[in-house]
């Protein structure tokens, strides 16, 4: 039944968003804006600074996150879904983690886009190891998902949730976003150190393991009143 | 009405026992007590802000009493929360539709979440009741007010609850689609179903209730059996100062 619920939320919510494509447009022109204005600021002469697309990738990604978090649970509002979610007997940890796993498949289809254009404009060689980028993005998106898809419930009734969600989500995902940035820039050395990049990766899923868990067991005592 | 479902906790009777609920300072129900049996319909009336959401609110396991106790035949929510939800049905306000979805999606969509057995066969069944089975393939947002109510009612039934609450379930209804709605709610009367509404539209209530609650500030201040005359007992009820803490009159006589 767990497993099912969170299928059935999953499935849900990506029909509701290819119909729409509402958070998909928007989480992407928001993401691509952003990357845009790094690259005319920073980029001189056809030079980018050294490290500054680890960065640079990681903040696009965490703002579009955000936006897309926001607007996730701005569509259950609106219909009062989300209360017939809570309404039903499927586990609630299962419906955040069909609502998680949505939101981490939306970013990483951004990504998909994010990574040529930063490698483009920025001349950073970030599709030169696939698999360890895939590995750190994967990890660093469930990390910052995991914190802002439960702190996007909780603030749902609330009325200054668009301003809230930034506030309490930053904070906390900080570690996160390093961990990620500094993985990231590993890998854009000339010579990649495999030790540094496994330890970063490490931490991020540590961070993964620890906010998944503690998301789990507080979403239905958070979400029961 | 037995449920479809493999996980429904069965429960004959309803029983509410000096239930207050409070948000921070503020009081929003106090110390009511009721209780309805199968078959029954009972109308929770009373002017906004009398506590009527938070009464369904709590009688549907969203939230928790800051006193007293609800029990569903022998179980509680904190025990049995999710297998209590099971056996109930809600249609609040917001008809917890997705617009995007047709009428088909949703219903197959919440047939799974109640871990109904055959969630196609019930959407099917569910179309067929509302009068949609035309419209099953289009989406909810192409719907008007009363075709949205009617695909709102079946997706609360979908798992043949035992319960159903229902805010203002008239509002936005023609007087042809408020009469199939009656019609309805009579119907899963005899089934045995508890059906608890809240309601402002006492003229469709009066043919329909076997108990009216009367709710003013959060206090219960009448219980009236088979209710006649609704309006009238209604404006009396509300200008009386005096307050009801246990059961119905029939109940104490």
């Amino acid at each position: 039944m767990f497993a099912r619920t969170v299928w059935l939320v999953l499935r849900k919510d990506l029909i509701v968003e290819v119909r729409s494509l509402e958070i998909a447009y928007t989480t992407l022109f928001f993401a691509i804006s952003c990357v845009l204005v790094f690259a005319f600021a920073l980029v001189q002469e056809g030079r980018a600074p050294e490290g500054g697309a680890a960065g640079i990738l990681w903040i696009a990604i965490a703002f579009a996150g955000t936006l897309a978090l926001g607007r996730t649970f701005e569509r259950e509002r609106q219909s009062e879904t989300l209360r017939a979610l809570l309404l039903a007997p499927a586990a609630r940890p299962a419906v955040y983690l069909g609502k998680l796993l949505g939101i981490v498949a939306l970013l990483l289809a951004a990504e998909v886009l994010l990574v040529p254009l930063v490698t483009f404009l920025f001349q950073a060689p970030l599709l030169a190891h696939p698999a360890w980028l895939a590995l750190i993005l994967l990890a660093g998106t469930v990390g910052f998902a995991a914190v802002g898809t439960l702190f996007a419930a909780m603030l749902v009734r609330v009325r200054s949730r668009d301003v809230l969600l930034p506030v309490l989500l930053y904070p906390i995902t900080v570690p996160v976003i390093i961990a990620g940035v500094r993985a990231t820039a590993a890998l854009l050395e000339p010579q990649p150190d495999a030790g540094i990049i496994q330890f970063w990766l490490a931490l991020l899923v540590c961070f993964d393991v620890v906010f998944v868990t503690l998301a789990l067991w507080t979403f239905e005592p958070v979400m029961t009143d | 009405m037995s449920p479809s479902t493999s996980h429904g906790a069965g429960f004959d009777d309803l029983t509410v026992q000096d239930v207050s609920r409070h948000f921070g300072r503020r009081r929003a129900l106090s110390h009511v007590s009721f209780r309805a049996e199968r078959g029954a319909i009972l109308g929770l009336l009373g002017p906004n802000g009398a506590g009527k959401s938070t009464m369904l609110a709590l009688l549907g396991t969203l939230l928790r009493p800051s006193a007293g106790r609800i029990l569903y035949g022998t179980h509680n929510a904190s025990e049995h929360g999710a297998a209590l939800r099971a056996s109930i049905g809600v249609l609040g306000h917001d008809l917890f539709l997705y617009p995007e979805l047709t009428a088909r999606e949703n219903l197959e969509f919440f047939a799974g979440l109640y871990a109904v057995v055959d969630r196609r066969a019930a959407a099917i069944d569910a179309l067929s009741q509302a009068g949609l089975a035309d419209r099953a393939h289009d989406p909810v947002s192409s719907f008007s007010r009363g075709m949205r109510q009617r695909l709102g009612l079946e997706r609360a039934l979908i798992h043949r609850p035992r319960l159903l609450l229902l805010d203002e379930p008239f509002t936005g209804l023609d007087d042809a689609s408020a009469a199939a709605l009656s019609r309805r709610l009579h119907t899963l009367r005899e089934q045995g179903a508890i059906v608890i509404l809240a309601t402002h539209d006492l003229d469709l209530a009066e043919d329909l209730l076997d108990r009216a609650i009367f709710l003013r500030d959060g206090r219960m201040v009448e219980v009236v059996d088979r209710p006649e005359a609704l309006r009238t007992v209604y404006r009396d009820v509300m200008a009386r100062p005096n307050v009801v803490s246990g059961f119905s009159r029939t109940d104490e006589s």
